[in-house]
């Protein structure tokens, strides 16, 4: 699998992993396959755009999608529970005095199937431990100066929780539809390294 | 044991040699139940191949930047299962 990466030194260590996991009989390669061509066939996110645009627009969603944010994905048909790989989706809202941003200190856990194969800085171990210690000045690194004033909190993953950014709708965006609410939310600000 | 949102508690010392999920950052650290996350199985366990594994609830435990590293005004919140975890007896 993933032959595109096959000569990079990662995919080697996969494949002898792969390749132990399947002398165990704990899978087999075309399980393994099958895993991971469903992850990504629809991982994206736009799904996690979508979800705060909705939220924007509708009072109530916001309400459901702070509540259970499984559920509240679902009505969207984003399934985040499969058997086996399923975990905990808890939205965190951004307000004018909190800024919420997410980490995964000892790995890289992520809700990959709402916000898209994360980008390598997010595994990368300068992000991992900084982010913790002095979220502030990464976040100003990313472009992201917040007033002084305003309360940072850092959200550390777990393979079971896992957790997606609701930004603060942008002023000035009251006359817009939900698809075009959905076109000004990025990547970035579902993690919380971004303003939206 | 369960943990009302505020309840105060500590992360425990424990420095096993298997897989644990308890954070080196947050060990023998104090701080303060958010919510609860649900019943997890313990990575723990799972990772030394112990079945069934203890499946416990997981909490939502925030800790100041300034308990953890001396300065900073933010806040950390990291999910914990109930063994990493001690009520903090004042």
């Amino acid at each position: 699998m993933g032959a595109d990466h096959a000569g990079h030194p990662a995919a080697v260590r996969v494949r002898q992993l792969e390749e132990q996991v399947i002398a165990a009989g704990l899978a087999t390669d075309a399980e393994l396959d099958a895993t991971l061509a469903r992850l990504y066939a629809h991982a994206s996110p736009l799904n996690g755009s979508r979800i705060v645009a909705r939220a924007w627009a509708d009072p109530g969603y916001a309400a459901r999608l702070l509540a259970d944010g499984n559920a509240a994905a679902a009505e969207l048909g984003f399934d985040t529970g499969h058997p086996g790989s399923g975990y905990r989706l808890k939205v965190v809202p951004n307000t004018p005095g909190t800024h919420n941003m997410i980490v995964c200190t000892l790995c890289s856990c992520y809700p990959v199937s709402l916000l898209g194969p994360s980008p390598s800085w997010y595994k990368s171990l300068a992000y991992r431990s900084r982010a913790v210690r002095e979220p502030r000045a990464v976040l100003a690194e990313f472009g992201l100066r917040l007033p002084s004033g305003t309360q940072i909190v850092v959200w550390d993953a777990s393979a079971e929780n896992r957790f997606l950014v609701l930004p603060a709708r942008p002023p000035g965006t009251d006359g817009l539809a939900e698809e075009e609410l959905a076109a000004l939310v990025t990547r970035d600000g579902l993690i919380g390294t971004a303003a939206v | 044991m369960t943990l009302s949102p505020g309840t105060r508690v500590r992360a425990r010392l424990a420095d096993p040699d298997h897989h644990t999920r308890l954070p080196a950052y947050v060990r023998g650290q104090t701080g303060e139940v958010v919510e609860a996350a649900g019943q997890w199985p313990l990575p723990d366990d799972r990772a030394r191949g112990i079945r069934p594994p203890r499946v416990e609830t997981v909490y939502s435990v925030r800790f100041p930047a300034a308990a953890l590293w001396g300065s900073g005004t933010h806040w950390v919140v990291v999910d914990l299962w109930e063994s990493y975890l001690e009520e903090d007896m004042p």
